[in-house]
């Protein structure tokens, strides 16, 4: 059985582990409201969390509204995942100096912190998993990525708070955080007490908590905190009515690559790569050679890149294979739910339903699926 | 292999074992041994080592060219240091990153990663016939194949090579394919989109040779390279004939851009073509080229 | 040259492939064998055409003269058809077709091989269908050439 435990003054408790992380060199990384969505942003303390807080999240919609109580964890992902720090938007992979007769190339500008991610749902240690498909265990090991992942600490968080985008039940990687944690918390919120379940998940998951019991006040955990737990998720899981199949999306859509929902799609998608740039698991990324005024100074800089955009597919010297939104947007969809079981053995969708949200036409991949489906053109 | 160091490049054999960045997108640095320009738009150059080598290519498998602060792009291997002492390849200038390499002049450095994806797997065609066809650029990645046939040209059946190009004038290799011709037992044919009296080649698409090769199409082992039209109807044309679609290879292009099988560029339906191709069989390539724009 | 031996080169051909043994005949009883020194015309833009070839040994060039020279349109070799202005009227040649090497061809009289295939439609429809797959093929090829398949802007 998991070791487990108590922390029975849930904020204090949440202050005590960020100090313990902070203590151990950990950048202690969590949900923060800033400019009206919850964002990944480093955390000092329990108040640094959205507190009292909760989202409504729909298709083409975010709001953030007050609860009546002092919850730290109920609300669903914002639009950031881990994604942005274990492999960042933007860094240089290095850079190089015009010497005589040729050029010397010089180490990475910066080597970034060890993270430790607070308030991390099931569905974003899924994500996290499928992209170490891609990054990490791959022929060539991104060694940027290696590193961080290695480093990083996970504190994930039941989730009791979906919202309506989401349907991670239906894809098998929530709502329990079942692995991939050092530390799983349930937040107990009741009329008369505000605790937090702690089950340890690894060694050091186990030597931070040591450190944390030590200045905290807690309790072993009871039978019925682990029931309180699975009422909580089971919960969560009924109350997600958006479902995806990944077996059926993955067969449906490869077998339906000119069905005419594509074009009907097409006329909808705005190819502003919102979607991917919110997805957990989108790995595109595009390297751009710089250099300075003078010439003498060079740098590769990689950065995200989007299947959205024209210049994705483009042949050195011709033009774009994928030249419309139709094309793009199959590309993106068939990619994620079907052809990344060819590449990866899982499907690249963790049903976190982000991409519904942020797309400001409210294209709804599982709607897209489930009308392909109906109307099989085989 | 020991890299010759020129003597006008003291400072690069300094700091050679200072490198300090690491990683698949790194990389190493080579000086231009030689530049031949093979026709209007295109040219051939030698790299030999500064760092470490890369590894020794496989006919078929390309690499990334770097320019100092211009860009990277990908470029089949045309010659292998196993072959030639050196590594060689042919870039036509058609983009910035590519003009740029085409201007390198003898003793500048160029980066150079690789060597990446499935190459031609010229042995697994010992005890058949042979048929090669090159259109255009196509032909770069086909001649490594060419050396290796001839260098053991005993362990092959009956060897065809076909070469279509736009001109005369735009051949590439044209005093090599020279050579090949008067090798015995090698049948080369050449025929261009255009020309003057005076050509002695075909002029026509090179599917109007094919029947007239000396290769029994059902025992052929074909390698096809050129533009994705002239693979389309050129593999189509050799399965009629009677030839197994898992005896055809054909060699892919897509925007190849890490080479790494990460950032997701270079994708053909579930293939990353920088690792699964750019060689596949034409039983793997066939459905997925059939798939407009995907 | 008899009529017998050109009958056995014809049937040799594999583009009269398809065809009755009768049919070869009758079309054999239209041809005369000729050789074509390399330079040689076989036809002339705007002249009647008279006669259509097959290619037994050699090669032949389609060619439009222009002011600065011949330009190549298509080469011909061996085993294949040239011409089919002889078809329909007004029988006149659109290209200068030369031998670039000594071409050994059987050369069909038009005139003749008409009549007959209007004496026996049954025979006519089978030499029409033989070259409307000629036809057929040299026009595909023609048509993925106008592509500029290695032109600059293609990539490969």
């Amino acid at each position: 059985m998991t070791a487990s435990l108590v922390l029975t003054a849930a904020a204090q408790g949440v202050d005590e582990l960020i100090a313990a992380l902070a203590r151990r060199g950990y950048c202690v990384v969590g949900p923060r409201l800033r400019d009206g969505a919850m964002v990944l942003e480093e955390l000092q303390g329990a108040a640094s969390l959205p507190v009292g807080w909760t989202d409504e999240q729909e298709a083409a919609t975010y709001r953030v509204h007050r609860r009546d109580d002092r919850a730290l964890f109920a609300y669903a992902v914002g639009p950031q995942s881990p994604r942005r720090y274990l492999s960042p938007p933007r860094k240089t992979l290095w850079s190089a100096l015009r010497i005589e007769g040729g050029f010397q190339f010089e180490g990475e500008a910066d080597e970034p912190p060890p993270y430790a991610f607070v308030g991390v749902k099931a569905c974003e240690l899924a994500a996290i998993a499928v992209q170490d498909k891609v990054l990490r265990d791959g022929p060539y090991p991104d060694p940027s990525y290696v590193r961080a992942r290695q480093q990083a600490f996970f504190v994930g968080v039941n989730c009791g708070s979906p919202a309506a985008t989401c349907f991670c039940t239906s894809m098998g990687t929530g709502p329990a955080v079942e692995a991939g944690h050092d530390l799983a918390i349930t937040e107990l919120l009741t009329a008369g007490a505000h605790e937090l379940l702690v089950e340890i998940g690894s060694d050091r998951g186990g030597e931070v908590m040591a450190e944390v019991q030590s200045t905290v006040s807690w309790r072993p955990a009871t039978d019925g905190d682990r029931e309180a737990k699975h009422q909580i998720v089971a919960e969560s899981a009924v109350r997600m009515t958006r479902r995806l199949e990944p077996t059926v999306a993955r067969d449906v859509l490869i077998a339906n690559l000119e069905h005419p929902r594509w074009d009907d799609v097409a006329t909808r998608c705005l190819s502003c790569t919102n979607c991917t740039l919110v997805c957990p698991t989108c790995f595109c990324s595009a390297v751009e050679d710089v250099s300075s005024l003078d010439g003498d100074r060079a740098e590769r800089v990689q950065r995200w890149d989007s299947c959205f955009t024209l210049g994705h597919s483009t042949l050195h010297g011709a033009g774009s294979v994928r030249g419309d939104t139709r094309s793009r947007y199959r590309q993106w969809l068939t990619h994620k739910l079907s052809t990344w079981w060819d590449q990866f053995g899982v499907s690249g969708c963790v049903g976190c339903g982000r991409c519904i949200a942020w797309c400001p036409a409210g294209i709804d991949l599982t709607e897209e699926v489930a009308a392909i489906a109906r109307e099989k053109e085989q | 292999m020991v890299p010759e160091m020129p003597a006008e490049a003291p400072t690069i054999a300094n700091v050679t074992g200072s490198r300090a960045p690491a990683g698949p997108m790194v990389p190493a640095r080579y000086r231009v041994t030689d530049h031949r320009q093979d026709n209007a738009d295109t040219v051939t150059i030698s790299l030999m080592p500064i760092d470490d080598p890369i590894d020794d290519p496989q006919p078929g498998q390309f690499t990334m060219l770097y320019a100092f602060g211009v860009g990277e792009v990908p470029i089949s291997v045309s010659g292998c240091p196993r072959h030639e002492g050196v590594l060689m390849h042919t870039i036509r200038a058609v983009g910035a990153t590519s003009r740029a390499l085409c201007r390198l002049e003898p003793g500048s450095v160029v980066g150079v990663r690789g060597p990446f994806g499935v190459g031609w797997d010229v042995s697994s065609a010992e005890g058949s016939d042979v048929l090669i066809v090159g259109g255009g650029i196509g032909l770069a990645p086909l001649r490594p194949v060419v050396r290796e046939v001839l260098a053991a040209r005993e362990r092959f059946g009956r060897v065809a090579l076909l070469i279509g190009a736009r001109t005369p004038e735009d051949l590439l290799y044209a005093e090599e394919v020279e050579r090949w011709r008067a090798v015995p037992d090698v049948h080369v044919e050449v025929t261009v989109d255009a020309a003057s009296r005076g050509w002695n080649g075909h002029v026509g698409l090179v599917t109007a040779l094919l029947d007239q090769l000396p290769i029994t199409p059902s025992l052929t082992t074909s390698f096809l390279c050129g533009p994705e039209v002239m693979i389309r109807v050129v593999a189509r044309d050799i399965l009629e004939a009677g030839s197994p679609a898992d005896h055809i290879r054909v060699s892919l292009e897509r925007n190849m851009h890490c080479a790494v099988r990460q950032c997701g560029h270079c994708q053909l339906g579930p293939l990353f073509v920088c690792a699964d191709g750019p060689v596949v069989t034409w039983a793997v390539a066939a459905d997925l080229l059939a798939v407009r724009r995907w | 040259m008899n009529a017998t031996s050109i009958r056995d080169l014809l049937a040799a051909q594999p583009v009269l492939r398809d065809l009755e043994p009768a049919d070869i005949d009758l079309i054999a009883g239209c041809g005369h064998n000729e050789v074509f020194p390399a330079g040689a015309f076989l036809t002339h833009e705007d002249d009647q055409a008279n006669h259509f070839f097959i290619v037994r040994e050699g090669q032949v060039a389609l060619e439009m003269h222009t002011s600065t020279g011949p330009l190549l349109i298509d080469t011909i070799g061996a085993r294949n058809l040239v011409g089919w202005s002889w078809l329909f009227p007004p029988y006149r040649w659109v290209f200068d077709v030369a031998a670039i090497q000594t071409t050994h061809a059987v050369v069909i009289d038009a005139a003749c091989l008409r009549d007959k295939c209007d004496a026996d439609t049954a025979f006519g429809y089978r030499v029409m269908k033989r070259f409307a797959q000629v036809i057929v093929d040299r026009l595909q090829t023609t048509r993925v050439r106008l592509l500029d398949l290695y032109g600059a802007g293609n990539a490969c």
